[in-house]
């Protein structure tokens, strides 16, 4: 980062919680990658340049999977004009993954526009992955013009309402929501009053040792309303989360990585894999960033996701796909 | 794609063929032609512009998508008094406002994108 970059930070205007200062650390490995362990409740996270100074327990464990996000498959302008092309590309890059993860978390915006041959194309490049379960949340752009009936046929078997569920693996507890159905004017991502009732109810059977991942596409944090990358009512969700000793939240939506603390969660964002969004507030939009050519795929990433029985930690890795 | 309610009279149809058509108009036109001139609104960065528009009773307005990621044009009334599909790169959506009042519209992909047409 730069010295003048580092000038630019400025405090929290928005009182919105988020020190900038730390945002901008995380935004600068955006492009090598991070490599972030949790340990009670605390992240630690190292440049994926420092790994080999890391002991390899910490980054193995019993269960391994990795998250992908925002393929936006269909999309074709000069941001990224071969979205298939760096999809093939992030899935390379988990079949080159050891040990190989056990199944793949995809956080929404599958497609660009709720095409049926988007969403083909999708799952017949994911066919070619290693781990061959996908566990899917929709994106708002999986969900254009039919309320998502479309994606609930495709990807929604044995879940709830607008597509949430839960599953377990190996004792860790994840929880796909969904929170891109029946936005207000004017507002975030929501949840709705159904599915809270309904998370309420999954979790509070479970012991307060549990570690609980949970995925959405939008992120459950307060990143930056202004361009509405937020949940109105995550609040209310994290609430039901507040006795685990060790809860993830794994996001996509806004096309780069992030990670904040707070109390007992972790959250993070996942990079796209098709194009880079600006860094909140630094453009006049949150639309596509075009970068020069050879430096798209420092900007796309996959994110790895180990959980190791005992630690009490996950560690996520966020790959770039150069 | 374009989607209109359709008032009844010669003059409506004609006002429409214009909005649709974007035919150029020549030489001098009538009155209530101008009174009821198509509208445009242009999205563009994730907003609106303009942001309030004021039209005539039967004026038509078309939304033009000039962004790279797609929006859409969804009335917040209830009942919705319109709703587009979700437009893609420079696809357009019009919509004949042939009663009075005040339309408050959102984005219902971006729902910080917010707009309205007042009609008078």
């Amino acid at each position: 980062m730069s010295e003048k970059k580092k000038d630019e930070l400025l405090h929290d205007h928005n009182n919105d919680g988020i020190d900038r200062r730390g945002f901008l650390k995380c935004m600068a490995w955006a492009g090598t990658g991070a490599f972030c362990v949790m340990q009670g409740g605390v992240l630690k996270s190292y440049s994926l340049s420092r790994l080999s100074e890391l002991n390899t327990a910490e980054a193995k464990g019993e269960l391994s999977f990795v998250q992908i996000s925002d393929s936006h498959m269909g999309f074709n302008k000069p941001a990224n004009p071969d979205v298939a092309g760096t999809l093939k590309a992030a899935v390379g890059k988990i079949n080159a993954l050891s040990p190989s993860p056990e199944f793949m978390l995809h956080t929404g915006d599958i497609s660009h526009l709720s095409k049926p041959e988007e969403f083909d194309t999708v799952d017949q490049i994911l066919k070619s992955a290693t781990p061959k379960d996908v566990f899917y949340v929709p994106g708002e752009h999986d969900v254009l013009n039919d309320d998502g009936k479309q994606f609930l046929e495709r990807y929604g078997k044995g879940s709830k309402g607008g597509g949430w569920y839960s599953f377990d693996k190996k004792g860790v507890h994840f929880v796909g929501l969904v929170n891109v159905m029946n936005l207000k004017a004017g507002g975030l991502g929501t949840l709705g009053h159904d599915q809270l009732e309904w998370m309420e109810d999954d979790v509070k059977h479970l012991k307060s040792s549990t570690p609980i991942v949970v995925f959405a596409h939008i992120p459950l944090w307060s990143v930056y309303p202004e361009w509405g990358w937020g949940t109105e009512d995550s609040a209310q969700a994290l609430a039901y989360l507040k006795k685990f000793g060790s809860v993830t939240v794994l996001n996509g939506h806004i096309h780069q990585t992030m990670q904040k603390v707070e109390g007992n969660v972790t959250f993070h964002t996942a990079a796209s894999t098709a194009f880079p969004q600006p860094a909140p507030g630094k453009a006049d939009s949150p639309g596509p960033m075009k970068v020069p050519a050879e430096a798209l795929k420092s900007v796309l990433g996959i994110t790895d996701v180990n959980y190791v029985q005992g630690q009490h930690a996950l560690a996520v890795v966020d790959s770039s796909l150069a | 794609m374009r989607r209109s309610v359709f008032i009844a009279g010669l003059a409506a149809a004609m006002v429409l063929g214009v909005g649709f058509f974007g035919t150029s108009r020549k030489g001098s036109v009538t009155q209530a032609q101008q009174n009821a001139s198509p509208m445009e609104v242009k999205i563009d960065n994730f907003s609106f512009g303009p942001v309030t528009l004021t039209v005539p009773v039967g004026t038509t307005v078309t939304w033009t998508n000039r962004d790279d990621i797609p929006h859409t044009i969804v009335s917040t009334d209830d009942p919705k008094a319109f709703k587009s599909k979700a437009l893609d790169t420079d696809e357009k959506f019009s919509f004949t406002f042939s009663k009075e009042g005040t339309y408050p519209y959102f984005c219902s992909i971006h729902p910080k994108m917010t707009g309205k047409v007042i009609v008078q």
